[in-house]
């Protein structure tokens, strides 16, 4: 299978006044094409860090990232910006959207930085991952018009319109209610059977059972990396009890049912 | 990246905020819009005066005497009596960029009609100094060369001494009046000039041959000034060139002496003028250029303030792929596009106020294509200058930090 990320023996070091901080300490493993791996950890674990040099956003002080067969970190800060651009599409929590901008003009983004997209494809591609996300009919509305779900959709739009060889998501759940949470799970199962590769990081373990594997550090280290019995997001979203003040459809028909 | 996206970019930044936009444009648009208003303004009334002073004629050309040392004592300019009625003759036999010239020797009269007397401000002349001077004669006319031949006692006089010596409306015409103790006939009346620049009225004037005031009045036998009318303009300068070089020949003044005269032209006044009020001009264009450059500081202000409260997005468009330089242009381009088009309303309403002024006023509306030409790269340039420090310290964010910004 090809080989997504390869890291090898990365290390990363933050000088804090005299103290040296190892928030990394020399770990190694490969992500294969249409993998769904969660990297998991509790807070100081070094999980963040380990996001931010796999979004190259930040740079290994040793070792090696490979990204689709380039070696990162080597690369000057704007040919961090290229490979953020064509290779990583990011889902955040809080979605950073941008306010008072329509769906469409957020999910565009991305090709405004890339100069060999024209306006017109760029305008069919935003079009295309909208309507990937489930959100077509949405497309001018502004961020608060939308529901936290809906807006975590554009944010996840945005992330393909670039057509990523990987979706880094950072606790893409975090600020979702739990049935929200498992449409947004379903929408990466959905995504992943088509082909994408998603790293998703996040601290819930009842997140991570929709993954396929899941990558654990503990104080700089991997503790555990193993592949697990992938639960369907789907099926975790209809055994949730209906509630009526989620669904006014839903109670609508009990009120006429009743 | 494509200019286009640039644009398209930092304009959809600018929609975000429209209120904050037009608040951040109001400083540039004052700014802008006084510079253009004063500097219009200054223009007009420059214009204003210069028609004045045009009126009374371009071509005009004085010869005054100058002040003199005889025999180590300076004697001032009121003694020299070196100026002579053949100087006329001879500047005009001598110089082709002169078209007229008359003698002129002032006097000072009590003018006596019936009960009413007036001081008289007399200007003895020859037949071509109403027109030297642009006078025009409403009724009768003017002296002739027999009257300045013969010393003749008739006089042509302005409204003023009309109005002050006829007050019960009799027809000056055909009167005799006198001057100090000569009965002069007055032959005709000038058309009303009002007064010059120098607030100095230009209707209390008698006109009298000046052979007349120098024999039967002064006993002299020199002029105090010579009135001359260049051919054109353009020649002015060269009218004055002859003027002195016949000049000090017919006075026989030896190499390295100085004049005894001095030639002046009423561009040379007009010249003297207009640096007054161009000074005036600069000065209220550099005080309306301090409220630009306070307009310029809001704009960086604001957008200081717009990097920080926007610290996320700049995040977040480094994380999808923005560069330093793309975040460098986008602020830069932000404040551009503010300051230009603040730039633009601040003209309208720039133009627009010095037209409304100077029809109030009844100036001359001057539009001055540099001047807006020069504003509208200033305010570009203003734009690029306050946005740089923002647009710097936006680039320069680390993406990390800016997207955990709260």
């Amino acid at each position: 299978m090809e080989t997504i990320i390869k890291i090898e023996k990365l290390h990363r070091e933050f000088k804090m006044g005299s103290e040296t901080v190892r928030a990394l300490k020399g770990i190694s493993f490969e992500i294969h094409k249409g993998e769904f791996v969660s990297i998991m950890g509790t807070s100081g674990s070094g999980k963040s860090t380990l996001l931010n040099i796999l979004g190259c956003l930040d740079k290994p002080s040793a070792g090696d990232y490979f990204i689709d067969g380039i070696s990162v970190s080597k690369l000057s800060r704007d040919e961090l910006s290229t490979i953020r651009n064509r290779k990583i599409g990011f889902v955040f929590q809080s979605y950073n959207l941008l306010p008072r901008t329509s769906a469409l003009e957020n999910v565009e983004l991305p090709l405004l930085y890339n100069n060999t997209v024209s306006s017109d494809e760029r305008r069919e591609r935003a079009i295309n991952a909208l309507t990937q996300v489930g959100l077509a009919d949405r497309m001018h509305h502004t961020p608060n018009q939308l529901s936290g779900g809906q807006q975590q959709r554009v944010a996840i739009a945005r992330a393909l319109v670039n057509d990523p060889v990987m979706l880094l998501a950072d606790e893409a759940t975090g600020n979702l209610d739990t049935r929200t949470s498992y449409e947004i799970m379903s929408l990466f199962q959905e995504l992943n059977s088509k082909g994408k590769t998603i790293a998703f990081v996040t601290h819930e373990p009842d997140i991570a059972i929709f993954t396929s594997r899941t990558i654990m550090l503990r104080d700089g280290n991997i503790v555990k990396d193993e592949g697990i019995k992938t639960l369907s997001a789907r099926a975790a979203l209809d055994k949730l009890p209906v509630s009526e003040d989620y669904d006014i459809t839903v109670g609508i028909q009990n009120e006429i049912e009743n | 990246m494509k200019f286009r996206n640039h644009i398209k970019i930092a304009w959809q930044a600018l929609l975000r905020n429209k209120t904050r936009a037009l608040l951040t444009m109001l400083g540039i648009i004052i700014g802008i819009g006084s510079v253009i208003a004063m500097v219009s303004l200054g223009q007009s009334s420059t214009k204003g005066i210069s028609s004045e002073i045009s009126s009374m004629g371009t071509n005009a050309v004085m010869v005054m005497r100058a002040s003199q040392t005889e025999g180590g004592v300076n004697i001032g300019s009121g003694n020299v009596q070196t100026l002579k009625a053949t100087d006329v003759e001879a500047i005009l036999a001598g110089s082709s960029n002169i078209s007229m010239a008359s003698p002129v020797v002032k006097a000072s009269k009590q003018i006596v009609y019936g009960a009413n007397n007036w001081p008289g401000a007399i200007s003895g002349v020859n037949e071509a100094y109403l027109e030297i001077n642009k006078y025009e004669i409403a009724s009768g006319s003017n002296i002739t060369a027999d009257d300045v031949r013969n010393s003749a006692k008739v006089c042509v006089i302005g409204k003023t001494v009309v109005d002050n010596l006829f007050k019960n409306g009799e027809n000056p015409l055909g009167t005799v009046i006198r001057l100090g103790r000569i009965p002069v006939k007055i032959i005709g009346i000038l058309e009303s000039k009002g007064q010059n620049m120098m607030g100095m009225d230009q209707d209390d004037i008698v006109i009298l041959p000046y052979t007349t005031v120098q024999k039967r009045m002064l006993a002299i036998n020199y002029l105090h000034m010579i009135s001359a009318s260049a051919v054109s303009e353009n020649v002015s300068d060269l009218a004055v060139a002859d003027i002195e070089s016949i000049l000090r020949r017919t006075h026989k003044i030896m190499e390295g002496n100085d004049d005894d005269f001095e030639v002046r032209t009423q561009q040379q006044i007009l010249d003297m003028l207009s640096t007054v009020t161009d000074m005036l001009t600069i000065l209220l264009a550099a005080i309306a250029a301090i409220s630009l450059l306070v307009g310029g500081i809001g704009i960086m202000n604001i957008m200081y303030v717009t990097v920080t409260e926007r610290t996320r997005e700049i995040g977040l468009r480094m994380a999808v792929g923005a560069k330093n330089k793309d975040i460098l242009t986008q602020f830069l381009f932000e404040s551009t596009i503010l300051s230009i088009a603040g730039g633009i309303i601040g003209m309208f309403f720039g133009v627009g106020l010095s037209f409304t002024v100077s029809t109030l006023l009844d100036w001359a509306f001057v539009l001055n294509i540099p001047t807006i030409a020069v504003s509208f790269i200033v305010c570009a340039a203003i734009g690029m200058f306050f946005g740089w420090y923002p647009a710097r310290k936006a680039a320069n964010l680390d993406p990390i930090n800016a997207l955990r910004y709260e």
